[in-house]
């Protein structure tokens, strides 16, 4: 099935054949009523597919016969518009592709280029950056929760997950001044240090969450309701998963312990103490579980990296002049901005200090030419950077490989022979952001 | 096993392989990719059987003009390779390799769309990202970035591909 | 008889016809503020929820920052309930003609806020692939900027429209 001209082409067969169709209806041998199949298309506005996702659905009845999904429609062109800017500001651009774990975005690219350039990242911005990054972890199984319960009907696991994922964003406004697309983790580290109340509210909500999630565990993991839906519901085995190249979740929820904080990990992540939950089940109630557990999972990681940053000092920036962002920067109340001290500095003592930063800020940092891909575990999957220099001051070609992109390919496997509303929870078990899918 | 190993290894049947920063790149010609891959896949001390990734870096001017990437892994061995095969300007066909890996199907879509790399063999290959009328394909680097010129307080601001750096 | 001039309206010469078009222009103003008081009580947004700026859209309609205050939390599936459209997000080549319809498939009288800078204005991408401002697809009364704007902004925006709703001159 092609495009979107089917959909007319489909109409204009039946409309040809219009009362010829109405004549045999009827099978000549047998007498009995033919059925033809119904195509349906679902989206891309529409409030149960997750996104701007288009289904093209052939239906026979209530089940679904044949399924395709058509994406395209958040396409933004990303990673053409980071050959056009600086290195730097490729953050800002690639932390709005998979806008729900913004730090995964940041973290990938960040790493990607210090490989390149051969540095690493001081030992205090490392758990930084480990430490936002579980607490995004957790902000995005929450919307997982809240928009996939919408969408199967429990419409107060909503408002749970979003009241829960406030507390979250309290967090990081306080930390980076946004509450969504950060551009917090750069080139060589992080652009600023905690704030002096972060560790406290990181505390207050360690106190708080662990309970919540058990009410979640109370209001879902045995309700019939839950159960009937998500129990069987999109089943895909690890072959089909590994065919398919799907990650994440869902290939953990088929039985392979693939987590690439684990298998490779980066940025110190074998230096803690976690666990990753997998199950054998391969349905969307065992996917469900897994978020849960990972949940958990990525609380006990915040703590240990809250612990650390007691006692491990230093810089969140890497030493180099010709990396260093050179602002010193503070939160003020429209987000982060230039500290006053600073820019007295440069605006009235020191004419090298200001030429200095005009170059940094207007040029940046030269990358020597060469790729590296580096994979980073997002919570929908592993999340790809395939970054290419020319030796200039910027990118020749940043690719996103993005876990939602290849999971949505295993839509048409979990879906033909299942029912509709099946459809509608498979497709919220794999999670899918399509700020992702079509950059 | 470490990307030198992992070069060593391969370099016995694919004599252009290299190790740099942490990574093995073979690089191969075409004829020669599904096999390159399928090796990868069943020797034992690679089990290569993932692919992550599938790509095209653009390099106009140069030969060859395209680069198409294949980012592969191994999950049992934890570890990664990537194939690299070129393509020149005036023929970018590449057999594809949608029979050994099923996940490479909207890559390869999305690589025809964005680059007009012609993978042979593919099942469906349309335009993905871009409306099915598109004209162009907007990665290339002789493709402009688009949009609108911008005006502020009287000053004009040129689109952004035609501002030179500092 | 001089003419007199109550709000710009003409009233005539005759006692008769100027009392005529006093009462008039007094129900008239009373219709207009009774329905542009009633508009703006329970607007039902559709959703339009795109990228980034649809999860700071949902954040408003949750229980912090609560939209049911104004009768809003109601989001509609289908457009033929709404009259408003939020427009959150960024609009591509391809959503551009869905958007269109969307719209003309809203009933009158329906009203479009302009969530996000990529909304408004193509925001930080301005290229190929995104239309430089939903305005150039639809008519927009509200514009809120931010990449993401807050959801206290995106309030600011809604109760400006309300403002703008109530006091609409729609009868006379």
């Amino acid at each position: 099935m092609r495009g979107g001209h089917d959909m007319d082409a489909a109409r204009d067969e039946l409309r040809g054949a219009g009362v010829a169709a109405e004549a045999d209806l009827r099978d000549d041998l047998t007498g009995e009523v033919r059925q033809e199949t119904m195509i349906i298309n679902m989206g891309p506005q529409h409030p149960s597919t997750h996104g701007v996702l288009r289904l093209l659905l052939e239906l026979d009845g209530e089940t679904v016969v044949r399924c395709k999904p058509i994406i395209g429609y958040l396409h933004t062109g990303i990673e053409k518009n980071t050959e056009y800017r600086t290195w730097m500001q490729g953050v800002t651009f690639v932390t709005r592709a998979d806008y729900l774990s913004p730090f995964f975005n940041e973290l990938g690219y960040c790493l990607a280029v210090e490989r390149l350039l051969g540095i690493e990242a001081p030992e205090r911005a490392q758990v930084i950056r480990v430490l936002v990054c579980e607490l995004n972890r957790i902000a995005s199984h929450l919307v997982y929760l809240a928009t996939g319960g919408m969408e199967l009907g429990a419409v107060s696991v909503m408002l749970y997950g979003f009241r829960e994922r406030e507390i979250v964003l309290d967090i990081f406004e306080a930390i980076t001044g946004l509450r969504m697309n950060h551009a917090y983790i750069r080139i060589g580290g992080v652009i600023m240090d905690l704030p002096d109340d972060g560790p406290r509210m990181i505390r207050d909500m360690l106190e708080v969450l662990p309970g919540r999630i058990d009410e979640y565990e109370t209001l879902l993991s045995k309700n019939p309701i839950w159960l009937e839906r998500n129990v069987g519901v999109g089943h895909l085995t690890a072959a089909q998963c590994l065919a398919l190249g799907v990650t994440g979740p869902p290939l953990r929820s088929a039985g392979v312990t693939a987590d690439l904080r684990k298998d490779q990990p980066y940025s110190g992540y074998e230096t803690y103490d976690f666990e990753v939950p997998v199950r054998t089940d391969a349905d969307a109630y065992a996917r469900y579980v897994i978020r849960l557990q990972e949940m958990r999972q990525s609380l006990r990681i915040v703590e240990q990296a809250l612990e650390r940053l007691d006692h491990v000092g230093g810089p969140v920036m890497v030493d180099d002049p010709k990396v260093a962002w050179p602002a010193k920067l503070s939160v003020g109340p429209d987000g982060i901005g230039n500290d006053e001290a600073y820019l007295a500095h440069i605006m009235e003592q020191s004419m090298e200090a200001l030429i200095h930063h005009f170059k940094m800020v207007t040029q940046g940092v030269e990358v020597p030419p060469g790729e590296v891909y580096q994979g980073v575990e997002s919570p929908r999957g592993e999340l790809g950077y395939y970054v290419v220099s020319e030796g200039e001051h910027r990118p020749h070609r940043v690719k996103i490989r993005d876990p939602s992109f290849v999971n949505l390919q295993a839509i048409p496997t979990m879906v033909e022979g299942s029912l509709v509303a099946d459809a509608i929870a498979a497709i919220a078990s794999l999670d899918p952001v399509m700020g992702g899918v079509d950059r | 096993m470490r990307s030198d190993e992992i070069a060593a290894h391969a370099r016995r049947f694919f004599p252009d392989t290299f190790s740099a920063r942490d990574e093995a790149t073979v690089i191969v010609e075409r004829e020669r990719l599904l096999d390159a891959l399928a090796w990868l896949r069943d020797e034992p001390e690679l089990q290569m059987g993932f692919l992550s990734s599938l790509t095209s870096t653009d390099h106009p001017g140069s030969d060859p003009r395209f680069w198409v990437a294949y980012e592969l892994r191994s999950m049992p061995l934890r570890h990664r390779i990537r194939v690299k095969v070129g393509l020149r300007e005036d023929d970018p066909h590449v057999p594809s390799v949608t029979p050994l890996f099923p996940t490479a199907n909207w890559f390869e879509r999305e690589v025809f769309d964005l680059f007009g790399v012609v993978f042979d063999g593919h099942p469906d290959l349309t335009r993905i990202l871009m409306p099915e009328d598109w004209e162009g394909h907007p990665l290339r680097r002789d493709e402009e970035l688009g949009g609108v010129n911008t005006r502020y307080r009287g000053a004009f601001i040129p689109p952004v591909d035609t501002r030179g750096m500092a | 008889m001089p003419v007199e001039r109550l709000d710009g309206v003409h009233l005539g010469t005759t006692p008769e016809e100027i009392e005529e078009e006093v009462e008039r222009g007094v129900l008239l103003t009373s219709l207009d503020r009774a329905v542009g008081w009633a508009r703006k009580q329970s607007m039902w947004p559709a959703t339009f929820g795109l990228a980034c700026c649809a999860i700071e859209m949902m954040s408003a309609g949750a229980g912090k920052y609560d939209l049911s205050r104004w009768g809003m939390e109601l989001f509609r599936g289908s457009p033929r309930q709404a009259d408003l459209m939020i427009v959150a997000g960024r609009v591509s080549q391809k959503m551009a003609p869905v958007l269109r319809r969307i719209y003309d498939q809203m009933p009158e009288p329906k009203w479009v806020i302009s969530m996000g800078v990529c909304a408004s204005a193509g925001g930080m991408f301005t290229n190929y692939a995104i239309v430089q401002g939903v305005d150039t697809i639809v008519p927009v009364d509200v514009y809120v900027p931010g990449c993401p704007p807050k959801p206290e902004m995106l309030m600011h925006g809604i109760l400006t429209l309300h403002e703008k709703v109530r006091t609409s001159e729609t009868f006379r």
